[in-house]
């Protein structure tokens, strides 16, 4: 199912949404240097969808959070379509994620006090051109829940919500940290799939973070990280659907 | 140490600024309670002493001659204890160095020795010696503003005879501890003084030989006070008595024991408030704190700490913080209290006045915040109690919101979901919103309370001095005289307006309630001297009957229409029964008034006059104040605007001391509330703020959420504080209501718009505060975990 290519293999043809080169991530903890990225060099392209796949502590969630804007590298430069990320200030980075970037997190991260409707519109009433926060809900099969607040819906619910609050803006790239990390069997694969529908109805460059093998398979490339480096990346010729995953 | 104790002081450490805060509003309850209690046990212990051993008399008559025989009379009506016989007289100065006059009271005291009443306490000099001439004890605070010295000398017009006194001394009495002029409702040390001269001079001077014109009694404990009044005033009737009262009349012992009422006003008040407050605070703070250590309450209560230890583990968490608010409230408390005997030393005048440290007043001051902490944290710490060891293990459920008010009424769909956030946000937790904003409001409260003093003197001066009074002098005369008097006074240098008036002393009894009240009959044909009603209206005076202040109909209990019954003190002391035809506003003390002919008639008498309100022309008013020295009638001039300046220049000064200090304890509540509210809702919501970061919002946005919760709390807080801080004023004002003067309840527009934006400035500024919290908030952190 998944063939051995060259690192920087990358689909031809597709436009290049992130170009990262040399990506170098030094934490200083107390008197200690953590090496949380050595140098990654990656390319990932429009509508494309890229599974994170490594242990924790790999590096890969800084990968993230330097793709996403939440986090500079201390060396390396990382480029979204033809702008450079590292030489945003706190303010450009901010509007770089609030115009671009979808986030999904493990643990949901919806505001309790607003129901599942208001906490897309949230967004929505941030955004240039987004979808009508309804038609995000549809997206996710959460239309019929929309009045409900966090507090009563289940988990699965809960992270779908936060699906269709990424992508009602519209953003270039959906980024998804461990999405299924909270979840039991069932529910993971509705929430995935929910993220797959969304990669292939609107076309939106995904990457999704776990450390479960058996995610990747749904994956157009899997980009394996240990150690901060990127140790190889798997092409898949064909992706999985959700609902075949078991784990 | 113990390992549990370390843990106590880390997370003590870990919150300090909101302890601080909490440990500051608790030290400002503290202070003031130290200080109101410190200041009451001194000014009540200086003045018993002074009292005991100066023998303050327990009642006070004058009448106009009695023979030296009567007081032997007086001394045996059964309860009284000792009998004190003397001259009082009032005659005008000449003072070096001062162009207007000023007024004397001149005091007999005997030969040789001390009086058996009323002690006359020797600052400095020597006692009068009487084989020399004229010579005088001066009170020590005329004699200071005045720079007099022993040796020095003023000219005394008595009886028409100018005399040089020689001051000998400086001297001070139980009598005039705060020293007022008669007719006066404000010290003025400048242009009243008070003096003791030998008695056989003052007979002398005063025709007095064998007779005096006052006496003071001493009576035994426990005997019927007003049985001897009556006696006493039976005794001196014919002698042209003026009736006896009690100390409760006399001016001085009156204007302390209002001071000593008002502190303890303030002593119950200012406590309750702060420790309020700072319990409030504390059931935030400590709620919010075991929430947060759930999971450790359980990991103790699991290796084995009990319940109560792990209570007492927390309440000792804020017994730390009322200790630290305990330590700062008694040191700022004492030097408070230094700071207000200070200004007591420019009022008050005792031979030895002691700041008094009570130990009593720091344990209550220990008891009262240990009590207020105990009560602010009980109800958390009873949950960390009551946790069971395997709930705790678990995160806190997940908080549940519903639709506000506002949407479940339809207005949803008009509120952006940001103000939606912060509206349910609020509604989930009614009791800690409403709590917040009563916090904020006692800020806003005690801002009132602070300018009220000063608004409400203002007022009473505004309104007595300026819209009611308005003669610059009032002439009174030794003896009631014809009507060519209003000439003289009119042809005087300067005099532009003269309004007579005719005073006399009287006692009036409404049903069993009895005053001793001057009426005053004025000429209304010019209009100086007004009265008033509370719409400030000038008030016509009737041609008949009898006008009464409100303070008077109040004593009396009597109201407009009811028939009151007048024995007149002076003259042929007739019995009159009057009808009250009107009531007038007025901010001190109980008066009655007449029109002059009415009052005229009623007393079987010619056109006579006791004195005369003064429109003066200022450029001539030195030229004046010579002529007035010279004349032999006058027995005291009363300077309304120089009274006024130096009441403005010492009351006025201490009022803005003690508004100051309410402005910063008012900051220090104000400050505390919003900012521990704020961090609350920064540690409760700081996930969901760091998420809106995450996915978009900046910082300004992020921050708007918080402040904007902080914001509505702080608006909703305004309008409560303003009803809270007038009750607190109308309060005070009830706390004050008596005999010698009663305080307005007026508060100017600007004191409202001042205590607003005080408590703004200081919710924006522990806003701002947390703002650079929020925006070191950690964004990576959020994505990884639960709460």
């Amino acid at each position: 199912m998944s063939a051995q290519v060259d690192e920087k293999s990358e689909p031809v043809g597709a436009q290049v949404v992130f170009s990262a080169r040399g990506l170098t991530k030094i934490y200083h903890v107390g008197d200690v240097d953590v090496h949380a990225l050595r140098g990654i060099d990656l390319d990932l392209s429009s509508g494309e969808f890229v599974v994170f796949l490594g242990p924790s502590g790999s590096g890969k969630s800084t990968l993230l959070n330097i793709l996403g804007g939440l986090d500079v590298p201390t060396a390396g430069t990382v480029n979204y379509l033809d702008h450079d990320l590292t030489k945003f200030n706190d303010a450009a980075l901010t509007r770089y994620r609030r115009e671009h970037v979808g986030f999904v997190f493990q643990f949901y991260n919806l505001i309790p006090s607003l129901t599942a409707l208001e906490n897309v519109a949230l967004i929505t009433e941030i955004s240039n051109q987004p979808m009508a926060p309804a038609e995000a809900l549809e997206l996710v099969d959460l239309y019929p829940r929309r009045n409900h607040f966090p507090a009563q819906l289940s988990g699965g619910e809960q992270q779908r919500v936060a699906i269709a609050r990424a992508i009602a803006k519209r953003p270039s790239v959906l980024l998804c940290d461990e999405p299924t990390g909270a979840l039991d069997v069932h529910t993971g694969v509705i929430v995935l799939e929910a993220i797959e529908r969304v990669n292939r109805e609107l076309g939106t460059t995904t990457a999704v973070i776990t450390h479960n093998a058996v995610i990747a398979s749904m994956a157009d490339r899997v980009v394996h990280i240990s150690d901060g480096r990127i140790s190889h990346i798997d092409q898949n010729t064909t992706r999985s659907s959700p609902s075949q995953l078991q784990w | 140490m113990w390992a549990i104790d370390r843990k106590l002081l880390r997370d003590l450490w870990h919150v300090r600024s909101q302890a601080l805060a909490i440990a500051l509003v608790m030290s400002a309850g503290v202070a003031m309670f130290v200080m109101a209690v410190g200041a009451i046990v001194s000014l009540t212990h200086a003045k018993d002493t002074y009292y005991e051993r100066y023998r303050f008399a327990h009642l006070f008559a004058s009448a106009k001659r009695v023979p030296r025989n009567m007081a032997a009379r007086i001394a045996v009506i059964p309860g009284v204890e000792r009998v004190c016989p003397r001259i009082v007289a009032h005659v005008s100065l000449d003072v070096p160095g001062m162009n207007e006059l000023a007024m004397a009271r001149l005091i007999s005291v005997p030969d040789n020795r001390q009086p058996l009443l009323n002690g006359v306490y020797l600052r400095r000099g020597r006692w009068i010696d009487p084989s020399r001439p004229n010579e005088v004890l001066v009170s020590e605070s005329f004699a200071e503003a005045h720079d007099l010295q022993p040796g020095d000398s003023v000219v005394a017009n008595i009886n028409g005879h100018q005399q040089d006194l020689q001051i000998v001394g400086l001297a001070l009495s139980p009598e005039y501890i705060i020293q007022i002029q008669p007719g006066s409702l404000l010290p003025d040390h400048r242009r009243f003084g008070v003096f003791w001269m030998g008695q056989r001079q003052l007979e002398a001077a005063f025709d007095m030989e064998g007779a005096f014109n006052d006496i003071s009694l001493a009576i035994s404990p426990g005997t019927n006070q007003q049985a001897i009044i009556d006696q006493v005033d039976a005794l001196l009737e014919p002698y042209g008595g003026l009736g006896a009262y009690g100390r409760m009349q006399q001016t001085s012992h009156q204007y302390i024991s209002d001071e000593i009422r008002q502190l303890s006003t303030m002593m119950r008040l200012a406590p309750t408030i702060f420790l309020g407050v700072a319990a409030f605070l504390l059931n935030v703070v400590m709620t919010r704190l075991i929430g947060l250590q759930r999971e450790q309450v359980a990991a103790l209560k699991a290796f084995g700490y009990s319940s109560l230890s792990v209570g007492w583990h927390y309440l000792k968490f804020v017994l730390v913080i009322s200790f630290v608010g305990t330590v700062i409230g008694v040191i700022g408390g004492s030097w408070l209290e230094v700071g207000l005997a200070r200004n007591y030393a420019q009022f008050y005048r005792f031979p030895d006045f002691q700041i008094r440290l009570e130990p009593r007043s720091i344990l209550g001051a220990v008891a009262i915040s240990v009590l207020a902490s105990m009560a602010g944290a009980i109800y958390a710490v009873r949950r960390a109690i009551k946790l069971p060891p395997a709930d705790a293990m678990r995160p806190e459920p997940p908080a549940k919101y519903g639709p506000t008010l506002i949407e479940r009424i339809g207005l949803g769909r008009y509120i952006p979901q940001v103000f939606r956030m912060i509206l349910r946000q609020l509604e989930r937790r009614p009791a800690k919103a409403i709590t917040a904003i009563i916090g904020i409001a006692m800020s806003v409260a005690i801002l009132m309370m602070g300018s009220f003093g000063l608004d409400a003197i203002n007022y009473m001066m505004h309104f007595q001095f300026r819209l009611a009074q308005r003669q610059q002098l009032s002439v009174v005369l030794a003896e009631p005289s014809s009507p060519r008097t209003v000439h003289h006074l009119a042809s005087l240098p300067g005099v532009r307006n003269v309004q007579p008036f005719r005073a006399v002393s009287t006692k009036i009894t409404h049903d069993h309630y009895l005053r001793r009240v001057a009426i005053l009959g004025i000429d209304s044909s010019t209009d100086m001297f007004r009265l008033l009603d509370v719409a400030e209206r000038p008030f016509e005076l009737p041609e008949d009957g009898l006008v009464v202040s409100d303070k008077l109909a109040k004593l009396l209990h009597a109201k407009q229409g009811d028939l009151v019954s007048i024995r007149v003190l002076e003259g042929k002391r007739p019995t009159l029964n009057l009808q009250i035809t009107g009531i007038v506003t007025e901010y001190g003390g109980a008066n009655a008034y007449m029109s002059l002919p009415a009052l005229h008639r009623s007393l079987g008498e010619s056109e006579v006059i006791s004195g005369a309100f003064l429109g003066v022309d200022e450029s001539m008013e030195d030229a004046l104040y010579q002529t007035l020295k010279n004349t032999p009638r006058v027995s005291g001039v009363i300077n309304k605007n120089a009274t006024l300046q130096s009441f403005q220049n010492t009351i006025a000064e201490n009022i803005l001391v003690m508004r100051s200090f309410n402005i910063m304890f008012a900051v220090i509540i104000a400050f505390g509330v919003v900012y521990n509210s704020a961090r609350i809702s920064l540690s409760e919501q700081g996930r969901e703020l760091a998420t809106l970061r995450v996915i978009g919002f900046t910082r300004a946005e992020v921050s708007g959420i918080l402040l904007g919760e902080l914001a509505v709390l702080t608006l909703a807080s305004i309008p409560i504080g303003w009803l809270i801080g007038y009750g607190l004023c109308a309060t005070f004002v009830l706390g004050l209501d008596t005999e010698s003067y009663r305080i307005p309840l007026v508060l100017e527009r600007s004191t409202f718009a001042m205590a607003a934006v005080v408590v703004m400035l200081a919710a924006f500024a522990s806003g701002l505060i947390v703002r650079s919290r929020i925006d070191r908030l950690d964004l990576v952190a959020v994505l990884k975990t639960r709460e």
